[in-house]
């Protein structure tokens, strides 16, 4: 039977007059007729803000990590030897005469003993300019690049070939490099780990609220909810359309929330290159590094919309 | 084909309580056959509303068994529920019109839903539309549309997918009684010519005689009344089939 076989009610005399308008549905796609909800305003704000933060950490993470890994390799390879001795002249030979016997000894790949000068200028800051070895006894000090990172018994066997020349009677001391900076290492591998906690939170808090604004969402809608439901509407059809709402406005906070992250770690990354440390200059970020922190955003859209589903199935699942 | 499978529904023992509250409905039995045409009455906290949330399964009973179109709801996983729905329409007592979608977007929700495509929907929505009288209404949201043309809607949007069982809870009750009897007949309508099942709750007695055929159903208190025993679960080999049903076939029981 066709509806138009069906009886035909008068319309109501008000709107009766009216000629029909043309049937069109407002869109062809269903889903978008169901509901159009909205979270909450300033969702797409706060997993923008949520973003930028997150990526900020990223980046400080990586630049430390890119910082620390710079600096070991650096200096994973190198021995500072001192001699140390108050006579200037009978320190300079003894210096020399140190020098030759590291060249010849195994792992070494270059030997420069530190001119005076150069050794002055370091320490100017702490002795005053001007101050000379005359004034005040500085060791000699001679730097030795190995050929790859030196185990305790290497460097002690150096010592032992020295030693041997009778250069090393407790005015000697060799010193692997990298030893003078494991307290910094350790403190910026500390502060990698702050990073990755701090991510993590971040990353928690961007659950929380699109949980709440989820929540919340389905809660204002849930009379239309409960009448697709009755109608028929699966779960999953109820699910899509709120999935979709928060797809739309993570994807919003996610661009906002790049551009301002990425903005803030450009402008930190001008801060630190003009401080033209040697030591920082370790830290800069390399194309992985901005593949990483372009994920983030990525990341942080699909998080919002895996909690956003989670969140809506099983408050559906809390209904009949 | 077997007797239950003839059966749109049947209750059997059932009671309903929301939480620890006593039983709102209590030992329930009855059978709704194809075609027939039911009024449900009862005063005002008799049950009527929980009977028909029953079913059309908002509500799952706290004991008993409830068959539907030879499926056992009991057992009946929550993911089929929606297929089941389907083969429902329900016309709810304040119309449950979803609030900012037109009045063609809410008579097309349950075609739209079971995934017809829009060419059908177009053309299935416009004749609803017609049929109920509100073509010139089409495009207007719940909001500014009259109690009356709400209902039509509603009404429009319960029957659009030609269901099985319609379920209409109070649909006279916000209308005049020129417009409850139009409404009444569009039921018979339905009825007679698409051979649907009608399941009306009403409260208004002189309703009742305007469809002859019909078989009542009286709630009091809970409690299924049923003189004629045309409702009778388990049904006796004597007892009298749905009389309007023009889907049963004679000699069965």
């Amino acid at each position: 039977m066709s509806a138009a076989e069906m009886p035909m009610l008068e319309a109501d005399g008000e709107a009766g007059a009216d000629p029909a308008p043309p049937l069109r549905p407002r869109t062809a796609r269903s889903g978008a007729l169901l509901l159009q909800p909205r979270l909450a305003g300033p969702m797409p704000w706060v997993i923008a803000i949520l973003i930028a933060l997150v990526l900020v950490a990223a980046a400080g993470g990586l630049a430390l990590r890119n910082l620390t890994n710079a600096s070991r390799s650096d200096l994973a390879a190198a021995v500072s030897v001192q001699v140390i001795e108050p006579d200037a002249e009978l320190r300079s030979m003894r210096a020399d005469q140190v020098a030759a016997i590291l060249a010849d000894a195994p792992l070494v790949r270059s030997v420069r003993v530190v001119p005076e000068a150069e050794l002055a200028a370091l320490l100017d800051p702490w002795l005053g300019a001007g101050a000379t070895s005359e004034d005040v006894p500085i060791p000699a000090l001679i730097d030795v690049e190995l050929i790859r990172r030196a185990s305790a018994g290497e460097i002690a066997a150096i010592e032992a070939a020295v030693a041997e020349a009778g250069l090393a009677d407790g005015a000697l001391r060799i010193d692997a490099q990298s030893e003078w900076l494991r307290p910094v290492h350790d403190a910026l591998s500390a502060l990698q780990y702050l990073a990755l906690a701090l991510i993590a939170l971040v990353a928690l808090a961007t659950m929380a609220a699109v949980w709440l604004a989820a929540r919340n969402a389905f809660t204002t809608h849930r009379e239309t909810v409960e009448i697709v439901h009755l109608l028929g509407g699966t779960d999953r059809q109820i699910t899509a359309i709120f999935t979709r709402a928060v797809l739309r406005e993570a994807v919003l906070g996610a661009v906002l929330g790049a551009s301002l992250g990425a903005g803030a770690v450009w402008l930190l990354g001008l801060q630190f290159a003009g401080l033209g440390s040697g030591f920082v200059a370790g830290g800069g970020l390399a194309a992985t590094d901005w593949l990483v922190l372009a994920a983030v955003p990525l990341a942080g859209a699909l998080l919002a919309l895996l909690t956003a589903r989670i969140t809506i199935a099983l408050a559906l699942k809390a209904m009949l | 084909m077997s007797e239950r499978a003839e059966e749109i529904v049947t209750f059997d023992n059932v009671g309903l309580r929301y939480g620890t509250e006593p039983e709102v409905l209590s030992n329930i039995s009855f059978t709704l056959y194809p075609g027939s045409f039911y009024f449900l009455t009862g005063a005002s906290g008799a049950g009527k509303t929980s009977l028909l949330k029953l079913l059309y399964l908002a509500q799952r009973p706290s004991r008993g068994g409830i068959r539907m179109l030879g499926q056992d709801l009991i057992t009946m996983p929550r993911e089929k529920l929606p297929e089941l729905r389907r083969q429902l329409g329900v016309v709810f007592q304040n119309f449950r019109l979803v609030p900012h979608l037109s009045a063609f977007d809410n008579v097309a929700l349950p075609l739209r839903l079971s995934g017809a495509n829009e060419a059908r929907v177009m053309k299935a929505v416009s004749d609803m539309l017609d049929w109920v009288g509100l073509s010139h209404r089409a495009h207007a949201i719940p909001a500014t549309m009259s109690g009356g043309e709400q209902q039509r809607v509603a009404i429009a949007r319960a029957v659009i997918a030609r269901p099985r069982m319609l379920i209409a809870d109070e649909p006279t009750g916000n209308v005049d009684p020129e417009m409850a009897l139009k409404l009444l007949r569009l039921f018979e309508a339905l009825n007679h010519r698409v051979g649907t099942t009608v399941v009306v709750a009403t409260h208004d007695v002189h309703l009742l005689k305007k469809v002859p055929d019909s078989l009542i159903m009286r709630l009091h208190k809970g409690q299924l009344s049923d003189p004629t025993g045309a409702l009778r679960y388990p049904p006796r080999p004597s007892a009298p089939r749905a009389m309007s049903s023009p889907g049963a076939s004679e000699g069965e029981p």
